[in-house]
């Protein structure tokens, strides 16, 4: 296997699958912080041509907030949070009762609860492939941003572009209280980490 | 508008312009030829081609083959190479990380400005670095360029 486009269906089955224990996880952990009914849709394992990637509909500069987290040790690669101003209202609405919120003026205490959503979902995800694959898996300190939407997809897409012409994308949509929210959480491990990850799984 | 994707580029001549939205760490770069007005605007993500396979594609992705192409292109339809000069933006640091290894952004404005000195094509604007996108949208009639961002607004280049 050298390129995203060399899996096959098998693998893509695993993929969705520790996607979904991923969101459960996730979704359970936002449930408890936010006191709100949130649910996680079942993901969708995507290969996203670049152009694809950034586009986001046709608005790529449409303006979204962001959470990196890098994944090392034993499986690399990233986890990027990607949501929108209708689910950050919401998020800090049911933290500290904000009315008006503006992606462009977050203060800190905003920005901190936020990064820690981001973290705390990275880590649910994360402890679900390492407790099925019995993987090590470390990352860095979580990074925050609020940015056009093509800007940020560039940073997964010029990482992962040295070695082929599509991003392989584990997505998933977040509702909040019912309502569907555009929020992703993309999982997107290199090749080389796949390659441990489907070795240790036996496929 | 004529809009220009990650990892390529097109020549437009008036009363035309070319937009490239949502540079991150890629960097965006306007070739202008002033007396024949003849404008190019190539997005990159990727310093060095060395190493890689390169495709007729695959040279859109990085600096040092996206560079010379564009140039040459410019050229057969009818650019002077002493005329034109080069407008560049991006290569941003989206994401602060502690002992970041990528950096990618600030490799990627090296190379592009290593590569236009060694085509002798002088820079005479450049918005780079830091850590905010940019949308750079490129007039063939004038050579003028604009830059808009999330959060900065949008001004002249």
């Amino acid at each position: 296997m050298k390129k995203y486009e060399d899996l096959k269906e098998v693998h893509i089955d695993v993929l969705t699958e520790i996607g979904n224990i991923g969101s459960g996880n996730a979704s359970t952990a936002l449930c408890a912080m936010t006191g709100r009914d949130i649910v996680i849709s079942m993901p969708e394992v995507r290969f996203l041509a670049f152009q694809d990637a950034i586009a986001h509909s046709g608005n790529p500069e449409q303006t979204v907030a962001a959470v990196l987290v890098r994944l090392k040790d034993e499986v690399e690669g990233m986890i990027l949070l990607i949501v929108e101003h209708e689910f950050v209202a919401n998020i800090l609405n049911s933290f500290f009762g904000e009315k008006n919120v503006d992606l462009l003026t977050l203060n800190d205490d905003e920005i901190s609860a936020l990064t820690e959503i981001g973290n705390i979902m990275s880590h649910s995800y994360i402890n679900a492939i390492s407790t099925l694959a019995g993987l090590q898996i470390g990352t860095d300190t979580p990074s925050f941003t609020v940015d056009m939407f093509g800007a940020i997809m560039s940073v997964p897409v010029i990482e992962f572009g040295e070695v082929g012409e599509k991003l392989l994308c584990i997505d998933k949509v977040i509702e909040f209280d019912g309502v569907k929210m555009k929020s992703h959480m993309l999982l997107i491990p290199t090749v080389k980490s796949l390659k441990n990850l489907f070795e240790k799984l036996g496929i | 508008m004529i809009s220009v994707g990650i990892s390529d580029w097109k020549i437009v001549t008036p009363p035309d312009t070319l937009v490239t939205y949502a540079l991150g760490s890629c960097v965006g770069i306007c070739l202008y030829d002033k007396m024949n007005k003849i404008a190019g605007l190539s997005h990159i993500m990727l310093p060095d081609s060395q190493n890689h396979e390169t495709s007729e594609t695959g040279r859109m992705k990085f600096a040092d083959t996206a560079i010379p192409d564009m140039l040459n292109k410019m050229i057969k339809m009818g650019a002077i190479k002493s005329t034109i000069k080069a407008k560049i933006a991006g290569g941003a640091i989206m994401f602060k990380l502690a002992n970041d290894r990528f950096n990618i952004g600030e490799r990627n404005v090296v190379a592009v400005k290593a590569t236009l000195q060694s085509l002798r094509i002088p820079v005479l604007a450049q918005d780079t670095g830091k850590d905010y996108g940019r949308t750079m949208i490129v007039n063939a009639t004038d050579g003028s360029v604009i830059i808009k961002s999330a959060n900065r607004g949008a001004w002249n280049l």
